[in-house]
Formats: structure tokens, C-alpha cells, sequence
């Protein structure tokens, strides 16, 4: 349907447009890439009385690579990520999740920040943030700071951003050459958002054992997760068929899910085993 | 509030409430049709239009994040006497039945084509996902736009320039 009434400001300089997000008691939002928040105003689900528009702020649409790790800049959109060539081998998992985000179209507007405020829970920017321990850096009336991954996603659509503050980067550490890694996510159409997904990466010792194991999970749960236990099934394994049937029960063990209209808890409990298991097989079969 | 921008190749401005999509805006303010509103919340594609190159959903995008953009509608797409070679393409293959999808259809295949003229037949679907037909179905349209491909190669220049974003 249409869209209620708001007003409409594009500064120029981020402290604008903290002042600006700051001025109406938690009634104004950020727009990024409107590709969540404009269908949230289109079904009346959000109703702010000002958008304040991040387009002009082109010091947040930078991705830098460099020794500490992969910087996404707020408003790097989906595609920027995809046309990037460096992030193939600076951050594999990074642009084989992006890669599956949404559609075409959206992927071309879609960005970095606008995900991660949006917190939807079977997102794929979040899981990766979440996977690999990404901080997120903040500004807002009282200053910046800066949120780790775990504490950012509170819920479904909650996180821990207030009102005035805008997302200014994500910050992923480094990624080791000859890292293992895989990210499958499974979907009734192409496009959809994922029933569930696992990201999962891990290094390997000498003598080619698992170690410092991170798996994700996406859409089994309010928010994205880190699957200790699964970790805790891998390090210092073989990825053979016994670690990995183990870490498929252990996937399943280790979440909740909830009935929705969607799938049936035991349904989303099965296939996040299964996605774990895939990724898995596809992070050991990858040459590195 | 107003808001500036080329559509078509022409300057425009409009006059705008901040809510109105740029889809509304392109179809009630500046009668350009041929942009086809279906859902209204970035699930179907019929919208979509090809803002400073890239497709997009007109309406998931404000008008007045228009400021300053090129745009272009499927009616900029050819001259009005003649099919553009996608166009005709969608013809030959009788890539159209009821028509509602196809703006979307061939504004998100001329983007693609234009940055990658030589996508096979798996980066057709992945892309065209995005834009919903109930009626042809996707065989048709996956195979009009595969034949349109030597159209947009850099050989064929005169005819990927009648087009070009």
C-alpha cells in the first residue's frame, strides 16, 4: 500500500545527520539502501515522522582490505561487495554469502549497514557478522563506539543501536590464506529468505586437524548464532564421515527453532544439520 | 518537495511528497506508463527500472532519492517506431503473454546484458528470480533473452548503442 507521511532530510555530514536522527525522541530512522525499511513503510509496520537519507555520506560506502581484516563501510552495497576482486580471496565466505542475498535488483541498492540495523534473523549479513566475531562501529549524540557481533542482535528487528545512532562500518578480522570455509543456505525459491543456513570456517594444523572452528546459523532462531557445540565437535578433528555426522547431530542439538508458517520446528532442527553438514563438506572438498 | 533528474534522457523536475515511490512518481507525475506497479514492496519486479546503470526496484526507492540520477523506463529503451533487439527478441520467442511482467522483464535483462553480454543460461534465471510471470512461464523468456546476447556484444555496437543505460 502507500506509504504514511514522514518528512524527508539528505544531509551531508554524518554529525548532520546524528543532530538530525537525535531531534525527534526516537522517531526518526536511517535510510540506507530502503530495501528493507521501504517495505516496512509500504505495509505500515514502521511509520517514523522523519527519514534521514545516508547517500550523501560517501565516506561510508568504502570497503578497505588490509592487514587487520576487511572493513565494509555502512553504505557498501551488496553488489559493491560482489564487483570488489580482492574480497575473493581477502573474504571468501564474506562474498559467497552476499552472493546469495535476495535478488538482482535489490543486491544493486541492498547494503552492508542497512542489514545489520535491520537484524532480520534469517539474514546473511548478520550470520556472517556473528560467525566471524565482526565489531560494529556506531556513532551517535554521545559519541562513537564500538558493538561486538554477539551483543549486537537482540531479536528479530532489535538490536542494540539506539535511536540517534547510525552505523558507520563492520569491521571483519582477518582471514588466513588456506582457510576452510563453506556457506549453504536453503530456500524454497530462489531469492527467498533462507528456511536455514550455516556458515562455517576453520583453519587446519600441520598435521591437518581442525582448529579455531566457527560455525553460524542462520533462520533457526530470533536472532543469528554461533554453534559452540558444533565448534566444539570439530577442533582438533579429522573432517572425516564421524566428525561430520557428529557435527550434523550436533547442529540439530543445538537449537530451538520455533513453529512458524514457514516450517515446523523439527523441520528447521533436520535442515540446519544438514546445511552444517553441506558446508562442512564443502569447506574440506575446496583446494586451498 | 522538488526534485530533479534525467529520465529517458530528458531533464525533469517534480514537484513530490517525500512518501511518493519513484515508481508512482514516473507513472502519475510523469505519465510514463510503461513501469508497472504490482506489489508494491520489492517481491515482484514488474517496477523495475535502471537507475545510473544498475536495475533497480522503482518502488523501493523514493522519488527524492531520484535527485540527481539517470534513469531509465522501458520507453527508453527503443525509439518509438522500432523494437530494440531484446525487444524483438521477446517477440520471436513469444516471451510475453499477458504482458504485465514484461517492463520489468526487459529492463532487468537489458542491465544484465549491458554489464555481461555474455551470461549463460544459469545467470539468466538467477537474475530474472527477481521478476515474478504468472502466465508465460520462464522457458520463453530465459530464451529470448540467451538469443539477444550477440545484440550487447561489443561487436554489434550500433545496435547495443539504440539502448545503452
Amino acid at each position: 500500500m502507500k506509504m504514511p507521511p514522514f518528512e524527508y532530510a539528505c544531509p551531508t555530514t554524518l554529525s548532520e545527520a546524528v543532530a538530525l536522527l537525535a531531534s525527534r525522541d526516537g522517531d526518526a530512522k536511517a535510510l540506507a539502501g530502503g530495501q528493507s525499511l521501504v517495505p516496512m513503510l509500504a505495509f505500515r509496520l514502521a511509520q517514523p515522522a522523519l527519514l534521514v537519507d545516508l547517500r550523501k555520506l560517501a565516506e561510508l560506502r568504502e570497503i578497505r582490505i588490509s592487514t587487520d581484516g576487511v572493513r565494509l563501510g555502512a553504505m557498501a552495497r551488496w553488489r559493491d561487495i560482489l564487483d570488489d576482486r580482492q574480497l575473493a580471496a581477502a573474504h571468501p565466505l564474506l562474498k559467497a554469502a552476499v552472493a546469495e542475498v535476495a535478488h538482482y535488483q535489490i543486491r544493486n541498492r541492498g547494503t552492508v549497514g542497512g542489514s545489520i540495523a535491520h537484524a532480520d534473523p534469517a539474514a546473511e549479513m548478520p550470520g556472517i557478522a556473528v560467525t566471524c566475531e565482526a565489531e560494529i562501529s556506531v556513532v551517535g549524540k554521545s559519541g562513537s563506539r564500538t558493538i561486538k557481533s554477539a551483543d549486537f542482535f537482540h531479536g528479530p528487528l532489535m538490536t542494540a543501536l539506539a535511536a540517534d545512532e547510525i552505523i558507520v562500518d563492520v569491521r571483519l578480522p582477518a582471514w588466513p590464506a588456506r582457510r576452510r570455509w563453506g556457506f549453504v543456505e536453503f530456500a524454497r525459491r530462489r531469492g527467498d529468505f533462507a528456511l536455514a543456513a550455516a556458515a562455517v570456517f576453520y583453519d587446519e594444523d600441520a598435521n591437518g586437524r581442525a582448529r579455531n572452528a566457527h560455525v553460524g546459523a542462520i533462520g533457526v532462531a530470533d536472532r543469528p548464532l554461533r554453534l559452540r557445540p558444533v565448534e566444539a565437535v570439530l577442533n582438533g578433528q579429522f573432517l572425516d564421515e564421524e566428525t561430520i555426522a557428529k557435527a550434523d547431530a550436533a547442529a540439530s542439538a543445538a537449537v530451538a527453532p520455533q513453529d512458524d508458517i514457514h516450517a515446523s520446528a523439527a523441520y528447521r532442527r533436520a535442515l540446519i544439520g544438514t546445511m552444517v553438514e553441506r558446508a562442512l563438506r564443502a569447506a574440506h572438498a575446496r583446494p586451498v | 518537495m522538488p526534485v530533479r533528474f534525467e529520465v529517458n534522457g530528458k531533464e525533469v523536475e517534480v514537484e513530490v511528497e517525500p512518501r511518493m515511490t519513484l515508481a508512482d512518481c514516473l507513472r502519475h507525475v510523469l505519465r510514463l506508463t510503461g513501469t508497472h506497479v504490482g506489489c508494491e514492496h520489492g517481491v515482484c519486479g514488474a517496477c523495475t527500472i535502471i537507475v545510473d546503470g544498475a536495475a533497480v526496484r522503482a518502488c523501493l526507492m523514493l522519488a527524492v532519492q531520484a535527485e540527481g540520477s539517470r534513469i531509465v523506463t522501458v520507453e527508453g529503451l527503443s525509439d518509438d517506431d522500432e523494437l530494440s533487439p531484446l525487444q524483438k527478441s521477446f517477440r520471436k520467442h513469444h516471451a510475453l503473454q499477458c504482458g504485465f511482467c514484461t517492463p520489468g522483464m526487459i529492463t532487468t535483462a537489458h542491465a544484465l546484458l549491458s554489464e555481461e553480454p555474455d551470461c549463460d543460461a544459469a545467470r539468466v534465471r538467477e537474475v530474472l528470480s527477481g521478476n515474478l510471470c504468472r502466465c508465460t512461464g520462464y522457458i520463453s523468456i530465459v530464451e529470448a533473452v540467451l538469443d539477444a546476447r550477440a545484440a550487447y556484444r561489443p561487436k554489434d555496437g550500433a545496435a547495443r548503442a539504440a539502448g545503452k543505460p
